[in-house]
């Protein structure tokens, strides 16, 4: 077997890729489910069926779905513009805390008004934290890898801190937590007796304002042949400081709207653990989805199922809940290998 | 007073040991032309594999050697993918390393809230008994003083062998180098897998002998301060062994500060690592000239053999 360049990059292997990436992903879990002595078809209906089994299981594919999608949408203006932001973990905790911060001081009486300025809140608290990055990658050079990941750790060592101490609930029996926001403070549910909420509709109006911006303006434009051919986008007198500088506002502006909106709506209050990954998990999920908003609101969906069906498998199999870490990393690493074939062949012989 | 203070060089060396061999494992990863965003999830499995082979085994070596293996294999299918199939090296060490996140807390499922015994100093004769200097510096873990011979034998080895030099040599101009002979990837592989295990053994360090239990996520980012490292130390060992240090006395220094008394919140000291590295990076990058003395010309870049 020898591996040949295509003389073009093949568009059907691009989208082919991610389903024969999910299909590796599919066969290892079911050596896996055998290894583990469970049943694998069981294993798969967990992962594949019951979130979509009914009304109730598809709000909370939703519910997952939703910061998925919003975190996703940044990164992937981040990467098509050759910024590697990694942070947005970050930037969603920074959204979580400035919104929360903003819904602490809700009360009945300031009534339903406060809830845009959480959302808002929320956004700048996001673009706060991207925009150390993009500070330190602007003047200092400094590499955005390595800082925008530091800063998870430093967001989240700080809602940890808040919910420890000045936050904290006092009726809380000295539960790491603050108090529950006031029901004004909440975003409103969609569907009755289930926790989707107004976020998903937000989500799927951000991916459509996404797409416009990246195929349809030239400020998107010039993001994106930036990140194709800097020296192209240099000596067509793009600013590679203002696409430095958008795409990680974008970042940071819709992982801190994911943030504010977990705190405001199936949380209802701050914990330390306000994020289980989302902001990395989103990593995975933009790359699945070719860095495009249509294919993103697709491979978030899947990874939302990723995440349900591990809390299934922990709950009807006994099997350890971070199975879903395992499945989403192996799903990234078959998408890279299998992407080899976007712009090589391989054929037999020597 | 100078005792405590003993204490905390003592602490320093040790909590330094670890982001030490890493970037030294991921120095010689990038000399060779190859950035390493996994090296977090190759700790992370590491440790793992490490804490449970010194469970069942009884012996912090074997630990050690385990999780330097499982560092090696780890690094070898990087290695396949991004040498051979030309994937991004960002973009699948970071899949490497969210992989290793999960697939450690999965397998580490069974040690959660087990230990170890704590894993003996070596004891030196005369030297251990010295005042002040015995308990600061030669008291330690084997590792602590591998570590540094390690250091010089990496400089020795980049500066001063012919090995070292292909090595510098794939790292600057991998063309040249083939078109002089040299098995290109075979070489980038080799380096991957080497600085692959010093990262493995760096992870099992941190469950077997720094803290014996296991944690889930105990690696706490000290992958990534090892990647900011190497470009601290502007590509040298030595310097990589005296970053490391200091960072280690940063992490100490929270500890420290709490048994004095400091009246600071645990969570804001335990951001100084962190917000050290942020900091650290912006000063060094800030100078092109620094960077780019010694940094390897290719580094990042795919290299394909005849094209």
């Amino acid at each position: 077997m020898r591996i040949e360049a295509r003389a073009e990059p093949s568009r059907l292997m691009a989208w082919l890729s991610p389903v024969l990436a999910l299909a590796i992903t599919v066969l290892v879990g079911v050596a896996l489910f055998v290894l583990l002595g469970k049943d694998p078809v069981k294993g798969l209906l967990v992962f594949f069926h019951e979130p979509v089994r009914n009304v109730y299981a598809l709000t909370e594919l939703g519910v997952k779905a939703t910061p998925l999608v919003l975190c996703a949408l940044g990164l992937a203006a981040c990467f098509r513009a050759n910024v590697w932001n990694i942070g947005a973990e970050g930037q969603l905790v920074a959204g979580a805390i400035a919104g929360g911060g903003v819904a602490l001081l809700a009360t009945p009486e300031t009534g339903r008004a406060l809830l845009p300025l959480i959302l808002v809140a929320g956004v700048l608290g996001g673009i706060a934290w991207a925009g150390i990055v993009a500070l330190l990658r602007d003047r200092f050079n400094a590499n955005e890898i390595l800082v925008s990941l530091m800063l998870v750790y430093v967001a989240q060592l700080a809602l940890s801190f808040l919910v420890h101490g000045p936050w904290k609930d006092p009726q809380g029996y000295n539960f790491p937590q603050t108090r529950m926001f006031v029901p004004e403070a909440l975003v409103p549910v969609l569907v009755p007796s289930s926790r989707l909420h107004l976020g998903a509709p937000i989500a799927l109006v951000a991916v459509a304002v996404t797409w416009v911006f990246m195929f349809r303006t030239f400020a998107g434009y010039q993001l994106q042949v930036g990140g194709l051919a800097p020296l192209a986008a240099r000596y067509a007198g793009f600013s590679s400081r203002r696409a430095l500088w958008t795409s990680l506002s974008i970042s940071g502006g819709f992982a801190g709207l994911a943030g504010a909106l977990e705190a405001a709506g199936p949380l209802g209050q701050l914990t330390p653990h306000v994020s289980p990954g989302y902001g990395f998990a989103a990593i995975i999920v933009a790359f699945v989805g070719r860095l495009h908003p249509v294919g993103i609101v697709l491979a978030a969906l899947l990874m939302s199922m990723f995440y349900i069906g591990g809390e299934l498998a922990q709950s009807r199999l006994g099997l350890p809940n971070a199975l879903t870490g395992v499945f989403q990393g192996l799903l990234l690493v078959a998408l890279l290998a299998c992407d080899t074939l976007i712009h090589y062949r391989i054929r037999p012989g020597r | 007073m100078m005792e405590p203070i003993a204490l905390l060089v003592a602490a320093t060396l040790s909590a330094g040991t670890p982001l030490a061999l890493a970037a030294l494992g991921l120095l010689v990863n990038e000399r060779a032309g190859v950035v390493n965003l996994g090296a977090e999830g190759i700790m992370l499995v590491a440790a793992v594999a490490g804490f449970a082979t010194a469970f069942h085994s009884g012996s912090t070596s074997l630990g050690i050697a385990a999780g330097a293996l499982a560092g090696a294999l780890l690094a070898a299918v990087l290695g396949g993918l991004v040498i051979w199939l030309n994937t991004h090296q960002g973009a699948s060490g970071l899949a490497l390393s969210l992989f290793g996140v999960g697939f450690s807390a999965f397998v580490g499922l069974g040690f959660v809230g087990k230990s170890l015994p704590p894993a003996p100093p070596l004891v030196l004769p005369v030297l251990s008994d010295l005042p002040w200097l015995g308990p600061a510096l030669f008291r330690h873990h084997p590792m602590v003083y591998l570590t540094v011979a390690l250091a010089v034998l990496l400089a020795w080895f980049l500066d001063r062998t012919r090995a070292g030099l292909v090595l510098r040599a794939i790292g600057e101009s991998p063309e040249s180098a083939h078109a002089l002979g040299y098995p290109v990837r075979r070489i980038r592989l080799a380096a991957l897998m080497a600085g692959g295990a010093l990262c493995g053994m760096a992870g099992a360090y941190i469950s077997v002998v720094y803290t014996p239990l296991w944690v889930e996520g105990m690696v706490a980012g000290r992958g990534w301060i090892a990647l900011a490292l190497t470009t601290f130390a502007t590509w040298r060992p030595a310097r990589v062994l005296l970053g490391a240090y200091l960072f280690g006395g940063v992490t100490m220094l929270q500890f420290h500060l709490q048994g004095v008394g400091v009246q600071v919140a645990s969570q804001v000291l335990s951001m100084l690592p962190y917000l050290a590295t942020i900091v650290v990076l912006a000063l060094i990058s800030r100078n092109p000239d620094w960077i780019r003395a010694n940094m390897p010309a290719s580094l990042g870049k795919p290299f394909h053999p005849g094209r």
